[in-house]
């Protein structure tokens, strides 16, 4: 599992540091290398980029796991590179953020968008395969998600829209229901297609969710 | 109308409806023109609820208006625009209004439309939307709260018979016949062989069907539609016909292929009833019913 990132574009962030001349940069070790968004090559493109639009670049580090609570210990010993910026521009998913804005006392900034959790299904391909819903039907759907599979998240079927196993909104993507159906044809489970799901519990943890582990 | 459309639906007679696309603003001349010029022909007149997720004046004020101009209205609802607390109330505002006909739809996605940074919505789909109708007769709620005032309705839903593939469309097609559809209005179909194979299938439920009629107006559509509308089938030798048509004439043709399909549905008691879509050509409604023998 992975935290799947794309780089704002470059105006954006140009826009996010408006003011902030004097920029700390971080990266991750962990999915910000692999999907080669926020890993040392990266980082280093960013500090010239920022240098030719006038900025200094007080630093950069590259955190093994940002997310972490070891971030922590990392953010120390490079307190003096720190204290010497304006910000810290963040090329690491939104959990780094915020684990970074915790122990930072100045502005934290991501320079990417988190898009989804993902798996690579082939290098540099990856694919979301959980909203993180906390209702679980996998059981019911042959281990293909609905709710994040299909571009509707429907639960009771495909859609009229789908045409020769593909979706509406994509030619190239998976029809999710057709899946479903052939997954539950083989195991021989169709009944579990005929049954009737009722609308979802939306209220399942209030967002903002929290749960605190016995 | 002298009679509800559940009653004519149980009539035994072959059912007709068409359908009418309100406008992008507030001019609905044009609207109100085709609702008078069909109202009466027809035994209901469906109106779409943002068609192809492109922003337009309300299907419940398009019911409103074939309402006051003495017709029968079908209120089509998609999942798309709404969450339930929305459909719901919308629900109750139409059947106060004596608009007591709903096709329950699940809705093409936003990015089809032409709003396509839009959320989406899809908090309940079309099976629960037909559950959902069938618990507020019951006078709860989806929240299980008593309602003061109940409503009831002919719900009704659609089906692709030439869907590909069919099997998880049948699926779907038998849950929503659980979930209380009384009637179907398909996808357009023009393969009557493949289409009486269905109707075997279909017949099987206490439904009634009413075969889809998109009209055809060129080969260049037909074309287009095979390629890129999901579970429509135009067969080669329409094409051709529609091909073969005088400059000038394909329309002309189209309307005669549409009454054709029309007489031999009904002539062949292959399903209980049409639903006449002429998506934008709607004057020509009339031609069609008339060269199908069904208007004089």
């Amino acid at each position: 599992m992975k935290s799947i990132t794309k780089q704002k574009p470059f105006e954006e962030i140009e826009q996010l540091l408006d003011g902030l001349d004097r920029v700390y940069l971080a990266g991750c070790g962990t999915c910000a290398t692999m999907t080669r968004t926020g890993g040392r090559e990266e980082v280093l493109a960013m500090k010239e980029r920022l240098q030719q639009l006038g900025k200094l670049v007080t630093g950069w580090i590259v955190i093994p796991v940002a997310c972490d609570e070891m971030t922590e210990v990392a953010i120390k010993e490079n307190n003096g590179a720190i204290q010497d910026a304006n910000c810290v521009l963040v090329m690491a998913c939104a959990l780094s953020v915020h684990r970074l804005s915790t122990y930072i006392d100045k502005p934290v900034i991501p320079a990417l968008d988190t898009l989804f959790i993902g798996v690579e299904d082939e290098p540099g391909f990856f694919r979301e395969v959980c909203a993180q819903c906390g209702q679980c039907v996998l059981g019911q759907t042959a281990g293909i998600c609905p709710l994040t599979a299909c571009h509707k998240g429907l639960l009771n079927g495909p859609c009229g829209g789908t045409k020769d196993g593909k979706c509406e909104v994509d030619k190239e993507k998976d029809c999710a229901w057709t899946l479903i159906y052939q997954r539950l044809e083989e195991q021989g489970r169709l009944d579990l297609l005929r049954k009737y799901q009722p609308p979802r519990d939306y209220n399942v943890t209030p967002k903002p969710r929290t749960i605190r582990i016995a | 109308m002298a009679q509800s459309f559940r009653e004519v639906l149980s009539s035994g007679r072959f059912v007709v409806t068409s359908e009418i696309g309100p406008p992008k603003g507030t001019n609905i001349e044009k609207m109100l023109h085709h609702i008078d010029l069909l109202k009466d022909k027809v035994d209901a007149l469906n109106v779409t609820d943002h068609q192809s997720s492109v922003m337009r004046f309300p299907s419940i004020g398009g019911c409103l208006a074939i309402k006051e101009q003495g017709g029968e209205s079908i209120l089509q609802m998609t999942c798309r625009d709404r969450n339930r607390l929305a459909l719901q109330a919308e629900l109750l505002f139409a059947y106060t209004r004596g608009i007591t006909n709903v096709l329950c739809l699940t809705g093409d996605a936003v990015v089809v439309g032409d709003h396509k940074a839009a959320k989406g919505v899809f908090d309940l789909d079309s099976v629960q939307l037909l559950h959902t109708i069938r618990q507020m007769e019951s006078g709860k709620d989806l929240g299980e709260n008593d309602l003061d005032g109940a409503v009831q309705f002919c719900a009704g839903a659609i089906v692709t018979p030439e869907a590909n593939p069919l099997e998880p469309q049948l699926v779907k097609f038998e849950k929503k016949v659980e979930g209380g559809a009384e009637f179907f209005q398909t996808q357009a179909i023009y393969d009557l062989e493949k289409f009486a194979k269905f109707m075997e299938y279909a017949h099987k439920f206490p439904v009634k069907i009413l075969a889809g009629i998109i009209l055809l107006v060129s080969a260049r559509m037909a074309k287009y539609m095979n390629e890129n509308v999901p579970g429509v089938f135009v067969p080669q030798d329409l094409i051709d016909e529609l091909s073969s048509a005088p400059k000038g004439e394909a329309l002309k043709k189209g309307i005669e292929i549409a009454g054709r399909m029309i007489a031999t549905l009904k002539k062949e008691s292959i399903c209980d009833g049409v639903h006449v879509m002429a998506i934008g050509r709607e004057e020509v409604v009339p031609d069609i019913l008339k060269a199908a023998g069904l208007a004089t």
